[in-house]
């Protein structure tokens, strides 16, 4: 069921789906019976307020948060109990809300590891550094160059990131996701703490993945004009549940969504 | 020259040599602590297993064999002449590798998210467990190590410093152990291939992603859990390598795990995270307390030696904690 969006790109079958997911840390309930779906090239947007489970939603997709009810498919098979690696190795890459860099490291080093699950040479062929391994590097290394020049980041090839401003981090981080080459992107808060340019920047970044390399993408995001321009659906969430889902203009005129954002009676 | 001067050189050689073979402890130490945080105390006693291995093989010991002798009357003791070095080397590697495994598989596995002072207690528990086992495996006596390494005094040396003092003085020239210098290039070798291992290798730069960040390691899609079994690998090589230069100095009896003790000075000095730290630190050690022997200790009955490292350290403690070349320690308020 292929359907065209305006400018011709394409938007798939479903390549991910969470299924009455329901997680809870103790006796505090994070996320409620929440299903939604991903179809592969679009743009998914999951807004909500603050404590709205969002970030949780997230860590389960990614493996970090393991939910005592529900499931998890992944390009059409269910998913077992998995660890963050597996999941990564997956072809899943995100991004956090507060930045998990590598930050003694350069930003080159910070974006080869980040096609750690790329690369097969063994030990002993890394331990001598020819042959596989040798050619391994440099392949690896051309891509990386590539996503360097796409992000406009030269300039701090050999960088500490931790040196960096944030604006850079978020952006290196970015980078690392798209090392990977993952079927899906998510990004948590990607514009969160940004000024006005860094933000149109990181938007043009988004788009430009979505656009040239046709990555899925799942993101987070505060920003409401952000969250409407970019995103083909949008899923809402409040208290841990499910409020609407649907197409930006669609979400904008649910009277729940309205409520929850504008503050109406929370009882 | 004056001989006095070339005796001051000479106190200051053998104190590089002498620091060198410090550094090679404390650099096992670094590698474990930088990748996961735990301070590894049994990184010593790990050096006396891989040296008691190591002969095992050589001299074809029956691993157990007393176990096996109070249990069923037998009489074993070797069952052979022995493999040649290499072999040995090799296989006492292999038997590192596993060790790494186990350790994993057993103990690290579940202390994840444990305090450091829980982990630190279960290498003090580990330092225990393979001192005994090792005696268990391999016996309790002293055992000499021959790898083949040349050891006695540099001729060489000798004759080249000799015609360096003023005429007429008797002035035979340095003495350094040739042993020493090998171990010196040993080390030097060990470290410049880890560095280069560390900075240009897939491996290599997982082990540097774990020791920046867990969580960011995790999500690039690395297993902390094979990190940690090469580190541990890793440390293990380290270990064989100090065993075998310490045992062929020394010979290997219990006492080598205690040189473990003369690491932390080097530590402290060198800081805990840092590879280069770990060499100058052995170094410094290494000089300072020859030197120090040397002018002082003279006047104070000498043996010096014991804990003058450990005053040494209490002194970087009180002005530069984290070391010449460690992490600034930054408390944000």
């Amino acid at each position: 069921m292929t359907e065209s969006t305006q400018e011709g790109r394409k938007i798939g079958g479903t390549l991910l789906e969470v299924k009455n997911i329901t997680l809870s840390f103790g006796g505090v309930k994070a996320l409620t019976d929440i299903s939604f779906d991903i179809k592969e090239g679009e743009i998914r947007a999951i807004i909500g307020p603050n404590g709205a489970g969002k970030s949780s939603m997230l860590n389960v997709i990614s493996g970090f948060y393991h939910p005592q009810q529900g499931e998890v498919w992944f390009r059409g098979q269910k998913r077992g109990p998995m660890r963050p690696y597996e999941v990564a190795r997956q072809g899943i890459a995100r991004t956090f809300q507060n930045i998990a860099l590598f930050k003694g490291m350069s930003t080159l080093d910070n974006l080869m590891t980040g096609r750690i699950t790329q690369m097969n040479a063994n030990l002993f062929w890394q331990a001598i550094w020819k042959g596989p391994a040798e050619r391994e590097e440099i392949a690896h290394r051309e891509r990386v160059e590539h996503i360097i020049d796409f992000l406009g980041i030269q300039a701090i090839r050999k960088t500490p990131v931790g040196r960096l401003p944030y604006g850079l981090q978020k952006r290196v981080e970015l980078g690392r996701a798209l090392a990977a080459e993952a079927k899906l992107l998510l990004l948590d808060e990607p514009m969160a703490g940004m000024n006005l340019e860094e933000k149109e920047d990181m938007c043009r970044f988004i788009l430009d993945v979505n656009d040239e390399f046709g990555t899925t993408i799942a993101l987070i995001e505060h920003d409401m004009g952000v969250v409407m321009d970019l995103s083909d659906r949008v899923v809402v969430l409040d208290y841990g549940r499910k409020l609407a889902d649907g197409t930006p203009a669609e979400v904008r005129s649910d009277p729940e969504v309205i409520k929850a954002y504008l503050g109406g009676a929370h009882a | 020259m004056s001989p006095d001067l070339l005796n001051v050189l000479e106190v200051i050689l053998n104190g590089l040599m002498a620091g060198i073979m410090y550094s090679l402890v404390a650099l096992g130490f670094v590698l474990i602590y930088k990748a996961s945080g735990i301070f590894n105390y049994a990184q010593g006693v790990m050096a006396l297993f891989a040296a008691l291995t190591l002969v095992g093989f050589q001299t074809g010991q029956v691993p157990f064999a007393h176990v096996i002798n109070a249990a069923f009357g037998t009489k074993l003791d070797t069952w052979g002449p022995g493999l040649p070095t290499f072999l040995a080397i090799i296989l006492t590697m292999g038997v590192m590798v596993l060790f790494a495994y186990l350790l994993e598989r057993l103990v690290l596995r579940h202390m994840v998210n444990q305090a450091p002072i829980i982990l630190f207690m279960t290498t003090i528990g580990l330092a225990y467990f393979m001192e005994g086992f090792g005696d268990l495996m391999w016996g309790a006596d002293v055992k000499t190590m021959d790898v083949g390494l040349p050891s006695g005094g540099s001729t060489w040396l000798e004759s080249v410093t000799a015609g360096w003092a003023a005429e007429g003085s008797n002035y035979r020239g340095m003495y350094i152990d040739v042993l020493d210098l090998w171990a010196a290039g040993v080390a030097i070798v060990l470290v410049i291939s880890l560095t280069l291992f560390s900075q240009y290798t897939k491996t290599g730069r997982a082990l540097r992603a774990v020791a920046d960040d867990h969580q960011a390691a995790l999500t690039v899609g690395i297993s902390l859990r094979t990190i940690w079994i090469i580190v541990w690998s890793i440390a293990g090589f380290v270990a064989l390598v100090a065993g075998i230069m310490w045992g062929a100095k020394s010979g290997v009896q219990f006492s080598l795990s205690l040189i473990a003790l003369k690491a932390l000075p080097v530590l402290i000095l060198g800081g805990f995270t840092s590879i280069p730290g770990a060499i100058v630190g052995g170094l410094i050690i290494g000089v300072g307390e020859k030197l120090f022997e040397y002018f002082i200790g003279g006047m104070i009955g000498g043996a010096t030696e014991n804990w003058f490292a450990y005053v040494l350290a209490l002194f970087f403690l009180m002005f530069r904690p984290q070391g010449l070349f460690g992490d600034r320690i930054i408390e944000r308020v």
